[in-house]
């Protein structure tokens, strides 16, 4: 298992190397346009061929693997410890203040948060760089994608507040945050840990349907979900399988990300 | 007990429906409509659409009026499809049921089948095979997924239930893995008991009130993947529906929606709080 | 001499055996199945499918002919008109076809509670209208003021029956609603009592029936049509076509530059809240031709369209052969002349970075709406284009209400994209767009006074045009006006765009026109399968 867990290592390490060394690694820039290459297929000058406007599919990969490597486990790891902080809090203290929560989180749940999504958009300047647009976005998805898992997190919290060892830590007069951060949140690990490794892919779609919104990457910065709407062009996939390039590099990202991050005790994120 | 879970219930999803509705009207593009950009239309035409959505300008005022209407049965009127909402609701509702519940029970039981399959197993490497399957099915947009069924033939319905596996899979396999660690399990182990004994009446059964909220939340997942599948494969369901009304804004449209949806959630999420509490004493 | 030929050919068309569906696709489900009231796309098919007319604009040859009127006479400088009727003809509920249904459809499209945009067409003037019988089978209207083409906007009047208690249902044109599911399809039965027959004879239209699916996915659409589940696409985008091209090469069909434009326009409104000096930018003619040379026109047809757009001259497409104005000529790209049109207006560079007089940064956003790729990529290449000249261009996309609202409500926009469907070949249809008083005038709409002397020149010419009745007369006005526009640029014509459609090679007699609907334009006429047979 160990050797998985470095050959993982390696991959994302060599995933994140080749996004920091973009400059090096592409021969031309993501947003330049050769536009008498257009739709070309995979060659020494561009490895993966030119999209519809003749840009570097694999200058636009390594550019994009920064914006959603960086940003997609960020927004992941903000919702999870939302998700922690409310779930684990209800199921912890029980009572009206449980009843109160999974009220807020079933209500979260229905609400229809577009709107939402649209008014900030409406909010931000015209003239907003792409880059604090995609940080934005990031930041929104982490902010509201808590409550699912919040749910889990109650039910596993209730489960773990009736434990023996919570008990015992009781009668030794361990209480209150002590007891949530030091004996009850580090057993509610599985779930946090699944909640992470899926939103990771999760965020990275979500951005690129958030681009239909005027939210996320917007051109000529180029992002893995925006690379991975052409795919909706099923056909030109089955003529030209180099497009799914994103898609298995997020499969790969997401399956090493769980090797590495599989805990001492076996249990995989 | 029951009639306060109701009680609760109602009351929430009545309060989502008024949150639902202030969403919608301080979001940007409420009141518009694209036959203004008709160029035909001369300024009074124009003038007389702009106010036919004056009455739902002050939110207060509109979910009154559409409470009061609720309480007669009636939803209200879809001004972008021109048709009364509970007509629309009436044709379209059984599909979607009928494909969140195939989709629900679908995702879920693949989800779980295959995490007690590979918690079972424990060989090394034995969640390799789930764990790339589940990757791919994150990594995969959901309209890539329902057009690859469509293409083949299928249904958008194994969709749905292709983007709730994941989830359920990722959860329950932790949960269980993590109880297969705990002591009881272990001290059973020790004492002989060995396969299916160990994971029913060990594993799966002390996890078995989480497994019930995820349950809840693969309603709300499935429900969420059904609007982008069901635009994509044109189904005419709630979820088309439910994004024809955000695009157009169709207030009494959303609130309903709204209304609908936190029914079904909070109605799934009691049943597991109540399995969940009837569950505790036993133990 | 070409399209007096073609125009032979339609005439002799060749038939088919009666029967069979005809399956396509809507993309929307229709708002109304009142034919006055018709707004949207999908109505729109079902109207002309269903509803019968006095009067039909052929397609394919641009020129009116008789439907339910077999003569009409325009008089009074536009105001009034006559028809004669055609006599035993039915509605297909077998009411009787008489005058009163044309009087009583004429006041029911004025009537201003009703709000027509069809109607609003007739209303160029306040004040009351009269419509009533002449005869057993005449009938005459008289419009509060002058109405250009008086006669070619009967073409859009579906006509009601007076008497029938099945109201819209009884309809006059070749097919009638036979079963609707909402969000799923809509069946078109063949009307038993429609009044045309073919030149042996034989009732049209030869169909059965026609099956509308309501489908909004593109890509379906076009997996159905290569299964053989429908029958035609009425419009395909380029990326489609060329997909199919590959295929079925014998399936599609360019007609030619559609009347649609791909356009630009610059936010000019004095009471925007844009900072004056980027106001002042947008408002100078100059910096509005520099940008339109600086964008590659050529290209936005070949990278985008493929090659199935031309690049766009104007008010009219280049396809509208009358009214086109042949002295104009797309803008020509030139980054160079781009360039030193900026430098005479102040604007100077500053390494790879254009600024104004007073030393502003050259940067704007442009918005278009979100979910069409066709936009998203016209905005990458104007990008690249605009970085040319030292301009920063932030590509926004947003949904159409959004959208709606920053141009015509809170004017909080710098620069939009966006596609205008044209239906209509007369530019009197296009007055809301020029007059500068009206709400469509959209770079700076409903001004009280024209605030430029060429906005007001405009006023002036598109009321002469609307006035004049000689033909030649009113496209003398209207050559100045796509004149002005050529000049001052406050639209950026982009391209219009061609109309592509893919047709089994199951139907029959299909005639592809540029002007909508395209390939069902004759869908009485339309077979499917069976051996071809002259007419003659």
């Amino acid at each position: 298992m160990k050797r998985a867990q470095n050959i993982a290592l390696i991959l994302l390490g060599l995933v994140a190397a080749a996004s920091l060394f973009a400059g090096v690694l592409a021969s031309s820039s993501y947003s330049e346009q050769f536009r008498d290459s257009l739709s070309a297929m995979p060659s020494t000058r561009f490895p993966l061929g030119t999209d519809e406007l003749g840009r570097d599919r694999f200058a636009r990969l390594l550019y994009g693997t920064r914006v959603s490597l960086l940003l997609a486990p960020a927004a992941a790891l903000l919702s999870t410890l939302i998700a922690a902080l409310v779930g684990g809090t209800a199921g912890y203290l029980g009572g009206k203040w449980e009843r109160a929560v999974t009220s807020g989180i079933d209500l979260f749940l229905s609400l229809p948060w577009l709107f939402l999504l649209l008014t900030v958009r409406a909010l931000l300047p015209l003239n907003t760089s792409p880059v604090t647009s995609v940080i934005i976005t990031f930041l929104l998805l982490g902010c509201l994608g808590w409550a699912t898992p919040a749910r889990i997190v109650r039910a596993g919290t209730r489960t773990l507040v009736h434990s023996d060892y919570l008990v015992q830590a009781r009668a030794n007069g361990v209480s209150g945050i002590r007891l949530f951060w030091r004996h009850l949140l580090p057993n509610l690990r599985p779930i946090l840990l699944a909640q992470f490794w899926i939103s990771v892919p999760v965020f990275i779609l979500s951005e690129a349907n958030l681009g239909l919104l005027g939210l996320g990457v917007s051109e000529p910065l180029p992002s893995w979900g925006a690379m991975l709407r052409e795919l909706e062009n099923y056909t030109a996939i089955l003529h030209n399988p180099w497009m799914l390039a994103p898609a298995a590099l997020l499969v790969v990202v997401v399956c090493c990300l769980q090797l590495v991050l599989r805990t001492e005790d076996g249990i995989p994120c | 007990m029951l009639l306060r879970q109701m009680r609760r219930i109602l009351l929430i999803a009545l309060i989502g429906g008024l949150l639902g509705a202030t969403l919608v009207r301080m979001g940007p593009g409420f009141g518009i409509d694209e036959r203004e950009m008709d160029n035909r239309l001369n300024s009074e035409s124009r003038q007389a659409i702009r106010s036919e959505r004056a009455t739902e300008n002050n939110i207060g005022v509109f979910y009154l009026r559409y409470l009061a209407g609720l309480a007669r049965g009636d939803f209200g009127f879809s001004r972008s499809l021109n048709r009364p909402v509970s007509q629309l609701l009436k044709e379209r509702l059984p599909l979607t049921l009928v494909s969140l519940a195939f989709g629900v029970l679908g995702g879920a039981s693949t989800g779980l089948l295959l995490a007690l399959l590979t918690v079972w197993w424990r060989a090394p490497g034995s969640d390799v095979v789930p764990a790339v399957l589940s990757g791919v099915c994150l990594a995969l947009p959901a309209a890539v997924i329902a057009l690859i069924f469509l293409w083949m033939g299928a249904g958008g319905r194994w969709a749905i239930a292709l983007a709730v596996f994941p989830h359920v899979y990722r959860y329950a396999k932790n949960l269980l893995a993590a109880t297969y660690q705990s002591p009881h399990v272990v001290a059973a182990q020790a004492k002989g008991l060995r396969g299916a004994r160990v994971l029913f009446a060990h594993v799966f059964t002390p996890a078995a009130p989480q497994l019930a909220a995820l349950a809840g939340i693969a309603v709300s997942l499935a429900f969420g993947a059904s609007i982008p599948i069901e635009v994509i494969c044109d189904t005419p369901g709630v979820g088309q529906l439910a994004w024809q009304a955000a695009l157009d804004r169709d207030l009494p449209l959303l609130v309903t929606i709204t209304v609908l949806v936190a029914l079904m959630t909070l109605v799934v999420n009691s049943v597991a709080d109540l399995a969940l509490a009837a569950w505790r004493p036993a133990r | 001499m070409l399209r007096i030929v073609a125009a032979l050919l339609v005439t002799f068309t060749l038939a088919a055996e009666t029967g069979g569906e005809l399956r396509f696709c809507l993309r929307t489900e229709p708002k109304t199945f009142n034919p006055l009231l018709v707004e949207d796309e999908s109505s729109e098919t079902i109207r002309y499918l269903t509803a019968g007319v006095l009067v039909r604009l052929n397609r394919y040859t641009q020129e009116l002919e008789g439907e339910l009127a077999s003569k009409w006479k325009v008089a009074e400088n536009g105001r009034r008109i006559d028809f004669d009727l055609r006599t035993n003809v039915s509605f297909s509920d077998g009411t009787p076809f008489t005058c009163e249904d044309v009087a009583y459809t004429i006041r029911q499209l004025m009537d201003p509670a009703l709000h027509s945009p069809t109607g609003d067409a007739f209303r160029s003037a306040p004040g009351a209208m009269e419509s009533k019988c002449t005869g057993t089978s005449s009938v005459m209207a008289r419009f509060p003021g002058a109405v250009a083409a008086l006669a070619a906007q009967f073409d859009q009047v579906g006509i009601l029956s007076a008497r029938s208690a099945r109201k819209e249902s009884a309809v006059l044109g070749p097919f009638m609603v036979g079963e609707y599911k909402a969000g799923s399809y809509i069946q078109l039965r063949r009307n038993p009592n429609y009044w045309k027959h073919d030149a042996s004879g034989k009732k049209l239209p030869y169909l059965d029936s026609i099956r509308l699916e309501i489908q909004q996915n593109r890509e379906l659409e076009l997996l159905r049509f290569r299964r053989n589940q429908l029958d035609l696409v009425n419009k395909l985008d380029p990326e489609m076509y060329d997909r199919l091209a590959a295929e079925m090469p014998k399936s599609v069909i360019d007609a030619g530059p559609s009347l649609d434009w791909e356009v630009v326009f610059f936010n000019q409104v004095a009471t925007s809240p844009l900072p004056d000096y980027k106001r002042q930018w947008f408002r100078s003619d100059a910096f509005r031709r520099a940008i339109s040379e600086a964008i590659n026109r050529e290209d936005i047809c070949r990278v985008v369209y493929r090659g199935h757009a031309r690049p766009a001259i104007g008010p009219a497409s280049v396809s509208n052969h009358f009214w086109l104005n042949a002295s104009l000529k797309p803008a020509a790209y030139s980054v160079p002349s781009a360039l030193t049109r900026l430098e005479r207006d102040g604007f100077h560079r500053s390494g790879d970075t254009l600024l104004d007089r007073a030393g502003h940064k050259v940067e704007f956003s442009m918005i278009t709406n979100a979910g069409n790729k066709l936009h998203e990529r016209t905005l990458a290449l104007i990008q690249q284009d605009l970085s040319k000249l030292g301009i920063q261009l932030n590509v926004v996309v947003l949904d159409f209400p959004s959208l709606i609202e920053r141009i015509s409500r809170s004017f909080n926009y710098e620069s939009v994209l966006m596609a205008i469907t044209n239906v209509d070949l007369d530019p009197n249809s296009q007055m809301n767009i020029w007059v500068s008083s009206a709400d469509n005038h959209q770079w700076n709409p409903a001004q009280k006074t024209p605030e430029t002397p060429w906005e007001a020149e405009m006023d002036k010419l598109m009321q002469a045009q609307n006035a004049a009745q000689d033909l030649n007369q009113r496209k003398a006005y209207f050559d100045r006006v796509q004149a002005i526009v050529w000049e001052r640029a406050p639209v950026l014509f982009l391209v219009n765009p061609n109309a592509l459609a893919a047709v089994s090679s199951n139907v029959k007699n299909v005639t592809p026109a540029t002007l909508r609907p395209q390939i069902y334009w004759n869908a009485e006429r339309l077979t499917i399968g069976g051996t071809l047979v002259s007419q003659r």
